[in-house]
């Protein structure tokens, strides 16, 4: 293990990128995520990478999606409004099976919205991130070591399952300063071969194609099947959920990224009044972690999702508890971060309404 | 061959040409260029490290035309993508094979910036001042009172504004190597293609820049004429308003690359001159 360093979650985030293997950067200048661009324009060079500023966000993940057809690790980065200009070549890639990483620093909206942490992308990662029946793999960090942590995977992630990853942080996450400890380079010589990849035939093989179009029916069905095949593989087995004082929980608050630190104070203080609670908290959003929220279903009278929106990861909460026990909700958007005495009251509110 | 045989191979399809049935309607140049681009990757011995992408428009199948690795791109993204490639392998040769709407319509900031980005990349644009393949709209070099489906009472320039000469508005770009308009209305016109289009990627092969050639082409079934009709509107029309010729070509111009031309262009600017230390 390599020594600890004090970072901003966007500078290790991108670290831990390059480390991953990443050697090519393409983006356009967006606030909060503005320090993943910079760190990687300063450091893709002294690597033999490229850092190339687009003109637009549609213009770099088209970029990423040439990249990666390439056989390239190739990452960008954006917030909210960006993310949403790369939904039509994020869609492209799911459809053409390349894998790739998109963090999203995501600020608050909707529209140009504002530029304080928010959590109200949660349904465009995890539902609607472009057209087309598709999935993307979507990682929720909530300390600086998890940005880094998430972005060292979500190469292994992409390639292994030929997706694309998200890392889906916010504002403050991304600005925040931590210890962390970086993980060690890859090797580029061990990263895995793409024999599907559009690097030139040389004569050795038929030529490669990268598509996603497909004008007879029954041949989309099929490979949208054959894809949803792989969606099942990778919730039976990449679901991560961190589950603190769970175990003899009554009631579970669910929350993820920064508002799970939030989420955190507030049961440790309300364990400290006797309140038997705990704190699931997702790292994956998609896989949702079903087993974690099922096992604690088994126990728990009730379950609290603490978010910063108007309440979005609620409705995979409620999918998954399917009207067992109640399941409630509170949040704060707009880019207010709501405290951890806000959500002590709600607990104790609750545990009020649903009785010992 | 034996002495007996009387028999003399004058043509063969191209290596780079799978042999398969293009999609395209009867008397549509389409499949002269891109016979043309086969022969030239043949030429140039190229194939086997050739990548090439097909955007939205006619020639989106034409990954099904091209023996070469092909990517398929969102439409008007081809010189982003085409960009990833080049960036990611820029020892391979990268072309973009673009329709008029795709280029100067929805991908024209993409265009634009991977032209003056001086991209090591090929691009071959069709324009036929049409949309083909969603039945023919009016497309960005549709001309001045040109009846589409519309546009039908013909092109207002007051409301619809004027084409795009994409030739010279690209020609302008100091990251520009080379860029040539032709046509392929007949034997003379196919060799001079054929020429620009082999220019165009040894400028890509000798690292020179961006290079692009504009084919004046036809689109006889949405223009509704027959083939040999569509090439006369052509020249009648189309021609004088998109002239054929070299719009640039740093290399007659004196210089080794593009960016040697953007420099002596900008020779008054100090900072995009700085001074080398003897």
């Amino acid at each position: 293990m390599t020594e600890k360093v004090l970072m901003k979650g966007n500078e290790a985030l991108a670290e831990a990128a390059l480390r991953a293997g990443c050697r090519f950067f393409f983006g356009y200048p967006i606030t909060p995520q503005t320090e993943v661009a910079a760190y990687m324009s300063k450091r893709l060079p002294q690597v033999g990478g490229t850092y190339l500023q687009a003109e637009s966000e549609v213009a770099a993940i088209n970029m990423v999606y040439g990249a990666s057809a390439a056989g390239a690790r190739v990452m960008t980065s954006s917030s909210s409004p960006g993310i949403s200009l790369k939904s039509e070549g994020i869609s492209y890639m799911a459809g053409s099976d390349l894998p790739g990483v998109i963090i999203n620093i995501q600020r608050g909206g909707p529209g140009l919205g504002g530029i304080q942490p928010s959590q109200s992308d949660y349904w465009q990662a995890t539902r609607a991130t472009g057209h087309g029946d598709f999935q993307i793999f979507v990682f929720a960090p909530s300390t600086v070591q998890e940005m880094a942590d998430c972005a060292y995977e979500a190469f292994d992630i992409a390639d292994k399952y030929r997706i694309p990853v998200m890392i889906l942080g916010d504002g403050l996450l991304g600005q925040m300063m931590e210890p962390v400890c970086l993980p060690e380079a890859r090797d580029m010589e061990s990263l895995p071969a793409k024999p599907w990849a559009t690097m030139g035939h040389k004569h050795e093989r038929e030529h490669n194609v990268v598509n996603s179009l497909y004008l007879t029916a029954d041949k989309l069905e099929s490979l949208n099947i054959e894809r949803y095949e792989r969606y099942d593989v990778i919730k039976a087995n990449e679901q991560r959920c961190e589950e603190y004082l769970v175990d003899d929980a009554d009631f579970v608050v669910v929350a993820f990224g920064a508002s799970a630190r939030v989420a955190r104070s507030a049961v440790n203080a309300a364990r400290e009044q006797g309140i038997k609670v705990g704190l699931l908290r997702p790292i994956t959003l998609w896989p949702f972690p079903e087993a974690a929220i099922n096992k604690a279903c088994e126990h728990a009278k009730a379950f609290l999702a603490v978010e910063m929106n108007m309440g979005q990861m609620v409705d995979d909460v409620r999918l998954v508890v399917n009207g067992r026990v109640p399941v409630e909700f509170y949040g704060r958007t707009g880019g207010v971060i709501p405290t951890p005495a806000e959500v002590l009251g709600k607990i104790v509110e609750m545990t009020e309404r649903e009785g010992e | 061959m034996t002495e007996a045989s009387n028999e003399k191979l004058v043509y063969e399809r191209p290596h780079a040409l799978l042999p398969v049935v293009t999609n395209y309607c009867p008397g549509c140049p389409h499949g002269i260029v891109i016979r043309l681009v086969t022969e030239v990757l043949d030429e140039l011995g190229v194939e086997g490290k050739t990548i090439g992408v097909a955007p939205v428009g006619c020639a989106v199948m034409s990954y099904d035309f091209f023996a070469c690795d092909m990517i398929e791109a969102a439409h008007g993204r081809a010189p982003a993508v085409a960009t990833g490639v080049k960036r990611a392998l820029p020892d391979s040769v990268v072309f973009a094979y673009q329709g008029d709407g795709d280029l100067a319509s929805i991908g024209m900031a993409e265009t634009v910036h991977a032209a003056t980005r001086g991209e090591n990349v090929t691009v071959i644009f069709i324009n036929n001042a049409i949309y083909g393949m969603t039945g023919g709209q009016m497309a960005p070099t549709s001309l001045p009172n040109q009846v589409t489906q519309t546009s039908p009472y013909g092109r207002d320039v007051n409301t619809a504004g004027y084409p795009i000469r994409v030739a010279e508005l690209l020609s302008n770009l100091d990251g520009v190597a080379y860029i040539e308009r032709v046509t392929v209305d007949k034997p003379a016109n196919v060799r001079k293609a054929k020429k620009a289009i082999k220019k165009a990627f040894q400028t890509q092969i000798e690292g020179r820049g961006y290079s692009m050639v504009e084919v004046v082409s036809t689109c006889p079934t949405n223009w509704g004429m027959t083939p040999q009709e569509a090439f006369g509107w052509m020249n009648e029309n189309m021609l004088p308003y998109y002239p054929l010729g070299v719009y640039k070509d740093v290399v007659a111009d004196g210089y080794e690359n593009a960016a040697e031309a953007a420099r002596a262009r900008a020779a008054a600017c100090p900072i995009a001159n700085p001074q080398v230390e003897d």
